[in-house]
């Protein structure tokens, strides 16, 4: 594999840098206010999750560091550089799979790479195999998507975000529309990846064992307004297994804070 | 195997029943000519390659006009779902004429262009177009937006998300339009051929026209029955390939 976007920068500054982002959404004239003064700096290689109920704006979080859509204030940096708009760097791996039923499997992992510069259709296809094998599927090359099952969907379409090597995966409750064995099996694949290919990872979920099993770091949300309202670090040693122990004092610990948003008198405020 | 056995039952039936109330003179020959009546008349035209003529010269026109249609209707299409004006002033308009059966245009294509095979034309095009405009701008709008999300998050501009992603992706609806399109067209071009009397050619539709002349029902009903075979033929070889190899990538039941 060459690594040419990859490489991370000498200066080890944060791979992502959150500056006071604020996230109007409007509708007829009514302004709602779904994302408050968002801070937060993402170290590389560090995998950060988002955790809050539906509501806490995390979504969008995720949508404006894409560069999906844009904040209405505050400021986005992608090492080192303002976000503008989506990049190869950045990638976004959504609830749904969102793959594309008229290409099969491989092709929809060369999709990412066909707009890559200074790579030829037999490179594309030795790439995007490699990526296929790397979560498992290189037997199913060939396969329509309707063929796969949902868990081999959000393969398929891990294999296509990681395929461009961008430094950054941005997941969007990847794994919440799977069931449980499908996704323990996941979460046991994307820490095997994320120890082979190094991303900086910042994962949306409203689940709070998979934040405990997953993240360096968990990001607990507060809604209306989304804010941040306290991060937790997870000091557990990988590969992490969601029935752990540790995993399961960490989740009650994050459990607690979400139910204190909740009670009149935590605000959220910290 | 059964299917084609009782298609076969069913249509030999007919045909004998038809055959056999026309020689114990139920109705007049002269109206309605016995089935073998029609095939000696249908083994001369083929033998004396007039049948074979006027279909290649149906043919001719019939792929230019839905050519012209499919080249006009597809990036009107694109055209009219990405815009709100045009969807409001051109959506609109094709809606409107797609009700208008396309014969209505013969007068006019007579005052414009003549006795000429520029009529014709006009009235296939005429008659294919809204179709396929329709379907394409329809199937746009029914694209799912993630995929269109998914697509600029890896990179892909405007015009590559236009043509990688969302003409694909609307793909079972173009198709189905440009079916109803070549209907369409097939039922313009006999319209026209019926009512333009050009030099330039004669097709299944003159044909027709003279066989009513003629008063020769046997000729008549011969090309309406090439008429058809010459529909089936198109969506069977063209169609239904294009169809079943949709249905197998996408998932969809089929029959």
């Amino acid at each position: 594999m060459s690594e040419t976007t990859g490489v991370p920068t000498p200066d080890a500054g944060p791979e992502l840098r959150l500056q006071g982002v604020r996230k109007f959404f409007r509708s007829r004239g009514s302004e709602l206010l779904v994302l408050d003064d968002v801070s937060l700096d993402v170290a590389p290689g560090e995998f950060v999750c988002l955790l809050g109920p539906s509501g806490c704006g995390k979504s969008t979080l995720l949508n404006v560091v894409a560069g999906l859509e844009q904040p209405d204030g505050g400021s986005v940096h992608a090492c080192g550089e303002a976000v503008v708009g989506p990049s190869r760097d950045r990638m976004v791996m959504f609830q749904e799979a969102a793959l594309f039923p008229w290409r099969d499997a491989l092709g929809n992992v060369m999709f990412g790479l066909e707009l890559k510069p200074g790579l030829d259709r037999k490179a594309r296809r030795e790439v995007a195999r490699y990526y296929l094998k790397l979560v498992g599927l290189e037997r199913f090359e060939h396969a329509a998507i309707h063929e796969l099952s949902g868990g081999m969907r959000q393969r398929v379409s891990l294999a296509r975000a990681l395929a461009p090597n961008p430094r950054v995966l941005l997941m969007d409750e990847p794994f919440s529309a799977l069931d449980a064995m499908t996704r323990e099996q996941l979460y046991a694949d994307l820490q095997g990846i994320q120890t082979k290919r190094r991303k900086t990872i910042l994962f949306v979920t409203h689940n709070v064992r998979e934040a405990a099993c997953l993240g360096d770091r968990i990001v607990v949300m507060s809604p209306h307004p989304g804010r941040i309202c306290q991060i937790v670090d997870v000091p557990l040693p990988r590969p992490r297994d969601i029935n752990d122990a540790g995993v399961a004092q960490i989740a009650r610990a994050a459990t607690a804070l979400l139910r204190a948003q909740h009670s009149p008198a935590g605000n959220g405020a910290p | 195997m059964k299917r084609a056995l009782i298609a076969i039952v069913v249509f030999g039936a007919l045909l004998a029943g038809w055959q056999l109330g026309g020689d114990a003179g139920l109705w007049s020959d002269t109206l309605m000519p016995q089935p073998m009546t029609i095939a000696g008349w249908l083994r001369g035209a083929i033998a004396d390659g007039s049948l074979l003529d006027a279909v290649i010269v149906t043919g001719r026109r019939l792929l230019l006009g839905y050519g012209v249609g499919l080249c006009l209707g597809i990036p009107l299409g694109l055209l009219t779902s990405r815009s709100r004006l045009l969807q409001d002033t051109l959506g609109l308009l094709a809606l409107g004429l797609q009700t208008l059966p396309s014969v209505c245009w013969v007068p006019l294509a007579l005052v414009w262009f003549g006795q000429t095979e520029t009529a014709m034309g006009f009235v296939v095009v005429m008659g294919t177009l809204w179709a396929i405009l329709l379907a394409t701008a329809d199937g746009v709008r029914n694209v799912p937006p993630i995929y269109v999300r998914a697509a600029r998050t890896m990179g892909s501009g405007p015009v590559h998300t236009l043509l990688r992603v969302v003409l694909p992706a609307s793909l079972p609806f173009v198709i189905g339009g440009m079916k109803q399109g070549w209907a369409f067209a097939w039922r313009s071009l006999m319209a026209a051929e019926i009512y333009v009397t050009v030099l330039t050619g004669f097709g299944l539709g003159h044909l027709l026209h003279y066989g009513r002349e003629l008063h020769a029902m046997e000729q008549v009903l011969g090309v309406m029955l090439a008429i058809m075979a010459v529909g089936l033929i198109v969506d069977r070889l063209l169609f239904l390939p294009i169809e079943r190899a949709l249905h197998r990538r996408w998932g969809t039941a089929r029959g």
